[in-house]
């Protein structure tokens, strides 16, 4: 793992935290969007919280795929799982919303299961490595494998 | 009665997701590491790698079910249930499928994590 990698993974958490809360914005400001209204939703695009929170979206999109061409699945999800925690600080902050004991649970198990995957190898498949381009760290984990 | 289409939404949305995430993460592999392909080869080289790998495409399709199941499923049941429960329903389907699909091998230490994350978004629901 690299710091490169490392700011990929903080890319993935960031923007589909800022993504969502600025969808979440700019939808309140359109009033309870339904099913029933398709011309409000297209419209939707035009408000610049949904416009921003859409690009932003489509950077989490863009990191979250090179961050799973180099590590398994199983180690992408847990380790941007922070999102979850950054969300509700944004609502305390941002929304002022009120958080209960529970929820400060909730954010405690996240974070202990973030500090548990990344703290790992990031990757385990060994089948897909290139063995002329291998890095110590893929060397060490086919040794492990063998 | 709207309670167990609730249930079947989240049980849609996971299984689409799950489905969605394998694909990519399969896509992904084959492509091979973004960040070097980008060096060697520049920003062309990387989508047209990615374009020419078909599960990419599924992978975007079960995404899309994903996000429209959810969309029904916030109309049949309340925001505080449907995206707590499919969020970490798919943390625990993610690790399984990642284990038969993708081979991983998902150790003691990835499934305390994949776990203790789907319990904290359960919790964060109440």
């Amino acid at each position: 793992m690299t710091l490169r990698k490392y700011l990929v993974l903080a890319g993935v958490t960031l923007f589909s935290t800022l993504g969502d809360s600025l969808l979440a914005r700019g939808m309140k400001d359109l009033g309870g969007a339904s099913l029933h209204n398709i011309p409000g939703l297209l419209l939707a695009i035009l408000n610049p919280y949904v416009t921003i929170g859409i690009v932003l979206l489509l950077a989490f999109f863009a990191s979250y795929m090179s961050a799973l061409s180099w590590a398994d699945l199983t180690y992408v999800l847990p380790a941007t799982s922070l999102s979850y925690v950054m969300v509700a600080i944004i609502a305390r902050i941002g929304f002022h919303e009120e958080i209960p004991s529970t929820r400060w649970l909730g954010i405690a198990l996240i974070a202990a299961g973030v500090g548990f995957v990344a703290t790992g190898p990031s990757t385990t498949d060994v089948r897909h490595e290139d063995p002329l381009r291998s890095t110590p760290e893929s060397n060490d984990l086919r040794l492990n494998h063998e | 009665m709207n309670n167990l289409y609730a249930w079947a939404a989240i049980a849609v949305i996971t299984l689409a997701a799950t489905t969605g995430d394998v694909l990519l993460a399969h896509s992904m592999k084959r492509v091979g590491d973004v960040g070097e392909l980008w060096q060697s080869g520049g920003l062309f080289a990387v989508m047209r790698r990615i374009l020419a790998t078909p599960t990419f495409f599924l992978g975007v399709l079960a995404m899309a079910v994903a996000f429209y199941s959810l969309l029904f499923g916030l109309s049949w049941g309340n925001l505080s249930l449907v995206v707590p429960a499919s969020a970490s329903l798919t943390f625990v389907a993610n690790a399984v499928a990642a284990r038969i699909f993708l081979h991983e091998r998902v150790g003691r230490r990835r499934w305390l994590a994949a776990t203790l994350v789907a319990a904290g978004v359960a919790l964060m629901a109440m």
